[in-house]
């Protein structure tokens, strides 16, 4: 028998779409579609009701009982997350609203991050809420710091803020991860009242059982339209819902589709398994 | 002006992560290390040394006016003289960098991590109390699961873990999931309004 000789190689082009990610692609085109057409076309963006949420309902209560007690209100992103992160531009979103309030009460907000590009954006934000409300006097740049990149050492600076400036509003609003119930608990110590966001699950069950308020999944996200009003973040926030509504007929649609396959097929192959 | 410039760079970037990322093309993979991993570990190393300047300059002015005197030397002593025991000594095994770090930095934040196991105890005691019927629930899931993954003996011991199992393959899985997908549609949005223009709170707030 004659012995096999690789004669040549064949190569092919690089792609440049990725066809096992066309699906995602698919989705992520109907998605852009949804939310652009909410935004931007008229009638998408007459005034819906918004289901109330607790947590933002209780903002305005964190910052009014931070002012009448003359304690600073701590607010913290959480370990986890660096700019690119959606949750940090959400909770960056919540931050200039929060300084809008804190602006015109004269509250001292305490701002510790574990992320220098973070420390830089929050300066920038609270130093333009408090210009924008009138009172660009009390924006104090030393109180939006950099304190470590280290998850412990950020969460052990943050506990000793907590600890010494006693502060009576916490927002614990970002991407956590260990640190979440050391801040949360020590707040809880202290007698703040806290309100809490992030998107990891694992840390939500943890902020569920420590904090006052707590802001699970999209609330999150959906923060910045709730509190401002502004009808074009409230028109996305109406994407989500259409979106959420898509995704749940889908599944409805895929389980009866996979019941009714399994029942008449047994399990077995067919172009209605999934 | 310097703010449209600054909407049209993240719109334009947007639009090109958003595309590389459905693409195989090595043109595509070089954007992703070009973007994702060196322009923004430049931009980082700028941005840390605005925040050392900054938290240095709060801390020496903290000393002075004798604020949380204690805490602040205590921090300004571990950012001078790690950089000097580096640069004088090096980070090999055995320098007195990495005899700090093993023996300083590390038990210290191992001794924050340890505090978890208390705050754990203490909000688990305030989160159980059966005060309302979700409540009673959370604490019979909880101690299903907690006595499930014990070891256990009699006539239990067979039947605690698949019930634990069960809570967290369905009840528990179907609710991670239903929030994982309500945070995968925030991101999303939050991501085009900021790429879009809608959403321009990382600049200012500026509309």
């Amino acid at each position: 028998m004659q012995p096999l000789h690789l004669i040549a190689t064949v190569t092919s082009d690089p792609e440049w779409i990725d066809i096992n990610r066309l699906p995602t692609l698919i989705a992520a085109v109907v998605a852009v579609a949804i939310v652009l057409y909410t935004t931007y076309h008229r009638a998408s963006r007459r005034k819906f009701k918004m289901r109330r949420i607790a947590g933002l309902n209780a903002v305005e209560e964190a910052i009014g009982r931070a002012t009448e007690m003359a304690r600073p209100l701590l607010y913290t992103p959480g370990w986890g997350g660096d700019i690119q992160r959606p949750t940090t531009i959400a909770s960056m979103n919540i931050l200039a609203q929060v300084a809008e309030k804190t602006a015109q009460y004269d509250c001292r907000l305490v701002f510790p991050t574990h992320d220098p590009v973070i420390m830089s954006v929050a300066q920038e934000v609270v130093r333009e809420a408090y210009a924008r409300t009138g009172f660009p006097d009390r924006y104090r740049a030393d109180d939006i710091t950099y304190v470590t990149s280290s998850q412990f050492g950020y969460a052990a600076a943050v506990d000793g803020m907590i600890t010494r400036l006693k502060p009576a509003s916490i927002f614990l609003l970002g991407t956590f991860e260990a640190e979440s119930l050391i801040l949360a608990e020590t707040g809880h110590s202290v007698g703040a009242i806290q309100i809490a966001g992030t998107d990891s699950t694992i840390q939500l069950s943890f902020f569920i059982v420590a904090c006052d308020y707590t802001l699970i999944g999209e609330e999150l996200f959906a923060a910045s339209g709730y509190l401002s009003q502004d009808p074009s973040i409230l028109a996305s926030v109406r994407a989500q819902d259409i979106m959420k509504l898509l995704i749940i007929v889908m599944l409805v649609v895929a389980a009866v589709w996979s019941t009714i396959g399994f029942l008449t097929n047994g399990g077995g192959e067919g172009w209605w398994t999934f | 002006m310097d703010r449209r410039i600054a909407l049209i760079i993240c719109f334009v970037f947007g639009l090109v992560m958003f595309a590389q990322f459905f693409s195989d093309h090595p043109v595509a993979h070089r954007v992703n290390q070009d973007v994702l991993v060196e322009y923004v570990q430049i931009i980082f190393a700028f941005a840390l040394i605005v925040g050392v300047v900054a938290l240095v300059r709060n801390s020496i002015k903290q000393v002075s006016s004798g604020q949380d005197r204690p805490f602040r030397m205590v921090m300004l002593a571990g950012l001078v003289s790690m950089p000097i025991l580096a640069i004088g000594w090096g980070i090999e095994a055995g320098s007195p960098f990495q005899w700090m770090f093993e023996n300083v930095q590390a038990p210290m934040q191992s001794t924050v991590f340890a505090l978890l196991a208390f705050f754990v105890a203490s909000a688990s005691y305030r989160g159980f109390r059966a005060r309302s019927v979700p409540a009673a629930i959370l604490l019979a899931a909880a101690l299903i699961i907690l006595l499930g993954r014990s070891l256990m003996i009699g006539p239990l011991a067979h039947v605690l873990p698949d019930i634990a199992e069960w809570i967290r393959n369905y009840p528990s899985m179907a609710a991670r999931r239903a929030i994982l997908i309500g945070i995968g549609l925030g991101s999303l949005t939050t991501s085009l309004r900021v790429i879009v223009g809608i959403e321009r709170t990382w600049l200012g707030g500026e509309k």
